[in-house]
């Protein structure tokens, strides 16, 4: 029974199935032929008029209709093809019940404006509108469906009722690593014991005209329009911020000894999970990159491996100037000399950043990255920044032996979280 | 793993409501049966608005009060209290291996600008362009990473130094019922040795009072005690905070750090909540938390007064009479994600006294105390969705 167990004693964790939506497509069949063709799936936002706004693109999902629209509801439907994906993989429980408790991460939710809208032209006020007078439309009972819509755990509620997951879904929040720390609190529960299975999913379909705006008034997004296709540009010398997107991605979690006993598919490992959390700034990493170098090295650790077994980085890799200059430093410091050697590429550069879900949206890749032996392209990359000495994938894809990677997280709030994935259980 | 779960520790509690802060100042305001609520600033909405409070004495920057909110001061303010009474703060070892979960909602909304964009929509002649516009210019760039739900763990770690992990769950009253579970659980698991958990709520926000009006879940015009709400049921949203250091025994022992008592287990569900779900999903729970201390003990109850959760709830508390119930939503208010580590703090304090706070319930629902208390169970039942339960035990 030893090869149940890893290093530490502990149940390991294998991935049984998975799924995913990112603006390039539904389902992980196309993403994959899209993603190692090197295509964007940026576009110029049409979801709502852009006059007067920097930034005019975006990887929205436009291919699926959700009426009606709301950063909740989309994100729900995305979450609901991440997870019948995941779920029809696996081949684990039945329709209506999935035998293990679900960790959501998802963005947090809030009344929107179209909602704000409709309460002002019910309350009837004329010159001035205050919140006195949505309240005295919402007393009236007619706007009942936006309380259960707008509650924080309003995603997390409705995927464990479809899903028939156990237990109290969990909701988390960890901003841009959030993701990741979905299949890390999945992964614990399993080494905890508490449970054979775990559905981890992250999702996120917030572009809306004010999150958007909030993110360009932190400067942190690219506000290079034109071509929209070219606007992400990781690791590159005129990167200049990170472009939203949509998406979702969701993983079946079961311990081996579980997987093996049902004859399962064995997608790959989650050998290990670091994280470490920040406390020099509220949107900045530490100048000296100590809790991001931590991070990655509680993972590997943890992993039970050293930084000579790791083959390749999934970058969290945004394209602000900031991230990819740390993340540049984080991984030169754990890596020493074979940080020439290791590639290190990123989704975003064709994808966007999906926010919330991106952890797990790039969980899904980089495990697909190794069963595939296949790296997609950081494109883009067309003019090389000197201070940045890393194998980034250029542009193309390209064929590669690996065993074991690394899936890098980080977020506002001094959050990072890295997932150590291998092909096979060791 | 092999000898069994280890034991949880309370050995930190940091707390503020309408009540003041700190345990002690609650449990005697509690005992006398103080009540702070506010009928008129939000009329005809009730609140329990934070009683006066000094921020600088734990959050000393005043650049750091300035990136936050009210809901985020209030809960760095109550996490900073709960690491001083552990005996934590300024231990940067300790801190750099503290595990942190924070229940939280956020979304704190400039109301002015909201107003001044909505009273125009109407008149501007094209509406998109122009709610694009005023956006660009009323929003206050901080202001987003006020409103995040993960920047009050954030905060914490940049206020506090807390930085071994930082996990945000939101989800209302269950998301703070898992903080609390998943802290245990690693704890008892080898994962954590010290975890700080809990939240914060400013419950005097009308964008707050608007979501749950929708399915008018406030408590309006009258005030009543929780118990006494039957036939006029809403919650009182209250302004509080609440964190909890929890830490392995071993751990609490090797650095000499005194227990208040013991968090012995949690646990809670999701019903579906069809007619009965919370009597039965209580009563399934109390099964699982396996008491060992004798029959008697108390029932700290998040009962929040909305129904038909609150009479349900009820009827499983009557099944149990030899627990004398205390419902401090009828004092402290609803706080949603906090009310659950609150209400662990009150039944620590309580525990570790030996005696329960005296009632002055109406309906005479809460009996006078039994002599010596050293159990208690605490309830914690969402208005909408979740159910839990956790044992706090007097360590001897």
């Amino acid at each position: 029974m030893a090869a149940m167990h890893d290093k530490a004693g502990r149940p390991m964790v294998v991935v049984t199935g998975s799924g995913l939506v990112t603006p390039l497509g539904a389902g992980k069949v196309d993403n994959w032929k899209r993603l190692t063709a090197g295509e964007s799936g940026i576009h110029a936002i049409t979801r709502f008029a852009t006059e007067s706004l920097k930034t005019k693109i975006a990887g929205t999902i436009d291919f699926l209709t959700v009426e009606p629209l709301s950063a909740p509801a989309m994100a729900e439907r995305l979450a609901e093809l991440a997870i019948e994906e995941a779920i029809a993989q696996s081949g684990l429980g039945s329709r209506g019940h999935f035998p293990g408790p679900l960790f959501l991460a998802v963005a947090p939710n809030e009344l929107e404006w179209p909602q704000r809208e409709v309460l002002a032209k019910a309350s009837g006020a004329n010159e001035t509108v205050s919140y006195d007078d949505l309240l005295r439309a919402a007393a009236s009972g007619r706007f009942r469906s936006y309380h259960e819509r707008f509650l924080f755990g309003s995603v997390g509620e409705a995927l464990a009722g479809t899903f028939g997951t156990e237990g109290s879904p969990i909701s988390l929040s960890t901003a841009c690593a959030s993701g990741a720390s979905a299949i890390q609190l999945g992964l614990e529960a399993i080494r905890r014991g508490e449970t054979d299975a775990a559905l981890c999913v992250a999702t996120d379909g917030s572009i809306n005209v004010e999150s958007l705006i909030r993110f360009s008034l932190l400067s942190a997004l690219s506000v290079q329009n034109d071509p929209p296709q070219g606007a992400a540009k990781p690791f590159a010398k005129n990167r200049d911020g990170f472009v939203m997107a949509e998406g979702a991605g969701a993983m079946v979690l079961e311990s081996y000894e579980a997987a093996v006993a049902r004859g399962a598919n064995i997608l790959g490992v989650i050998a290990g999970c670091g994280e470490l959390a920040d406390s020099f700034h509220r949107t900045r990493s530490s100048p000296d990159g100590k809790p991001i170098i931590g991070c990655i090295r509680n993972a590997i650790a943890d992993a039970g491996l050293t930084p000579d077994d790791i083959d390749y980085i999934n970058a969290h890799g945004t394209g602000t100037p900031e991230n990819d200059k740390m993340e540049c430093l984080a991984v030169s410091a754990v890596l020493g000399d074979r940080v020439k050697d290791v590639p290190i590429s990123s989704n975003k550069s064709m994808i966007g950043h999906t926010l919330s879900a991106a952890g797990a949206v790039e969980a899904v890749i980089t495990l697909m990255t190794l069963e595939h032996q296949r790296i997609p392209p950081t494109i883009n990359y067309n003019v090389p920044d000197p201070a940045i000495l890393l194998d980034v994938v250029p542009n193309a894809a390209r064929d590669a032996r690996m065993r074991h990677a690394i899936s890098n997280s980080f977020g506002f709030g001094g959050q990072n979280v890295s997932l150590v994935l291998a092909r096979e259980p060791a | 793993m092999a000898d069994g779960p280890r034991e949880t520790w309370i050995t930190g509690v940091g707390i503020l409501s309408c009540l003041g802060e700190g345990p002690d100042a609650h449990w005697q305001a509690l005992d006398a049966g103080k009540i702070n609520v506010d009928t008129t600033k939000f009329a005809p909405y009730i609140v329990h608005p934070l009683a006066p409070v000094n921020f600088d004495a734990q959050i000393p920057k005043k650049g750091d009060q300035r990136q936050m909110e009210p809901w985020q001061r209030i809960g760095t303010y109550a996490a900073g209290l709960a690491l001083a009474s552990a005996g934590a703060k300024g231990n940067a070892d300790l801190l750099g291996r503290m595990d942190m979960i924070v229940a939280a909602g956020g979304g704190e909304r400039d109301l002015a600008a909201d107003g001044a964009i909505l009273s125009g929509l109407p008149k501007a002649g094209e509406q998109e362009p122009f709610l694009n516009e005023r956006l660009m210019n009323d929003l206050r760039p901080t202001l987003f990473l006020a409103q995040l739900s993960n920047l009050l763990a954030g905060n914490i770690s940049i206020v506090h130094g807390v930085t071994g992990s930082s996990r945000t769950f939101m989800g209302e009253e269950a998301s703070g019922v898992d903080a609390v579970r998943i802290g245990v659980a690693r704890i008892q698991s080898g994962q954590s040795d010290i975890v700080l958990v809990g939240g914060a709520q400013n419950g005097e926000r009308k964008e707050m009072l608007l979501l749950y009006e929708f399915a008018q879940f406030n408590l309006t015009k009258e005030f009543k005690p929780v118990w006494a709400r039957h036939g006029h049921p809403g919650f009182a949203l209250g302004s509080m905070g609440a964190f909890l250091v929890l830490e392995s025994s071993d751990n609490a022992r090797a650095r000499g750090a005194k227990p208040m008592a013991r968090l012995t287990s949690v646990v809670n569900a999701r019903s579906e909540r069809k007619p009965g779900d919370v009597t039965t999903t209580l009563a399934r729970l109390w099964d699982k938390i396996a008491l060992r201390r004798g029959k008697n003990g108390a029932f700290i109850s998040g009962a929040t007064g909305v129904e038909p959760a609150t009479s349900e709830e009820r009827a499983f508390l009557k099944g149990h009479p030899e627990f004398a119930v205390r419902a401090t939503g009828s004092h402290i208010g609803h706080g949603v994600e906090p009310q659950f580590a609150m209400n662990i703090a009150l039944a620590a304090v309580a525990v570790q006294r030996g005696a329960l706070f005296a009632s002055q319930d109406p309906t005479g629902f809460e009996r006078a105390a039994d002599d010596a208390l050293a159990q208690a169970v605490v309830t914690g039942v969402g208005h909408w969705r979740g159910e839990g339960l956790a044992l706090v035990e007097k360590i001897d």
